[in-house]
């Protein structure tokens, strides 16, 4: 491409033009971060097809129960609690790795990990009484849509997990080099996605399930 | 460390800045105590008798949709900068058709369910 006069490249007193496009190619992490960002995009309007057909079926209840009488509030709230600070020690994490600590992005991971597995065991919990009590996903088509819908963040929690233990042994194995600083911050970007999941979630299902 | 250094830039390639987007422990700190705020206040309005209960779901959607907004601003670090334009406008398509298919289905259906005849 070559660069005339009408460009604009340069402003008058030679100072870079900072605007789309004037200042050269974008970075390889902001490429990388945008691909990410389509993917989890992509992913959030698979995740609105899941929230439509519970929204479309919550009422379905086929004289079995209906939230009110299945959800603990106290539980979803603790859960809530959980995957947001998961979502704060992420990003602390995240910080620490692009400050190259590799140290405090140890501790960082390591809590991240811990609240949400806390998260997916109290799930776990919940999924399992519900089962026993009769209330499994072939009870009603609310219960259908519900386990469909709950149960897929949960599957995207546990993949997250899996992938921060490959992360972590990455950093071990490489160190925090700029291709597994890349890696992190997609990681990063997709854990703060499902906590955006998550508060369409207990907002939908629970608290408006409670309410009704 | 400083043996580290030397592979920490081993596989740079041009284009890439040395000191892009570095956020700071702040900008965490202040999404993450709005976002308990938000999540507080979507409980106790979910289970209060203090609000008039047809405005509850109203309540709760503006609450959930204020979250989201902190989670995107702080957490994922969307704002006015000249590197997330291209990261707002897919957002924005991504936002119409997650709008589309909820918004259309709950429409179709509830209109489907008014026209059933009574069993």
């Amino acid at each position: 491409m070559t660069i005339t006069a009408s460009d604009e490249a340069l402003t008058a007193d030679g100072s870079e033009l900072v605007r789309a496009g004037g200042g050269g190619p974008a970075g390889k992490r902001i490429v990388v971060a945008y691909g990410f960002w389509i993917f989890i995009l992509s992913d959030m309007v698979m995740f609105s097809a899941l929230f439509a057909t519970y929204a479309v079926l919550s009422g379905n209840t086929a004289g079995g129960p209906t939230g009110a009488e299945l959800f603990n509030l106290r539980n979803v709230f603790i859960e809530t609690v959980c995957l947001l600070l998961s979502s704060y020690t992420c990003g602390l994490g995240a910080l620490s790795a692009e400050r190259r600590q590799p140290g405090r992005f140890f501790v960082f991971a390591a809590l991240t990990f811990l609240l949400g597995a806390a998260f997916l065991i109290i799930e776990a919990t919940e999924f399992a009484r519900m089962v026993q009590t009769g209330a499994g996903p072939s009870r009603s088509g609310f219960l259908s849509a519900f386990f469909a819908l709950v149960g897929m963040h949960g599957a995207h929690v546990t993949s997250g997990l899996l992938a921060l233990i490959y992360l972590a042994a990455q950093v071990i194995a490489k160190g925090l080099r700029p291709a597994v600083l890349r890696r992190l911050l997609c990681w990063s970007l997709f854990w703060h996605a499902l906590d955006i999941v998550w508060v369409g979630v207990f907002t939908l299902v629970y608290l408006m399930g409670v309410h009704h | 460390m400083s043996d580290n250094y030397e592979q920490v830039f081993d596989d740079r390639v041009p284009g890439v800045e040395e000191h892009e987007a570095t956020a700071g422990y702040l900008s965490y700190t202040i999404g993450f105590a709005l976002a308990i705020v938000a999540t507080l206040a979507s409980f106790i309005v979910a289970q209060t008798n203090l609000i008039w209960a047809p405005g509850v779901p109203v309540g709760l959607i503006v609450l959930a949709l204020a979250q989201i907004g902190v989670h995107l601003v702080f957490f994922l670090h969307l704002g006015s900068d000249r590197d997330s334009t291209n990261n707002i406008l897919a957002l924005a398509f991504g936002m119409l058709i997650v709008l589309l298919i909820i918004a259309g289905s709950v429409w179709i259906v509830s209109n489907l369910n008014s026209n059933m005849m009574p069993m």
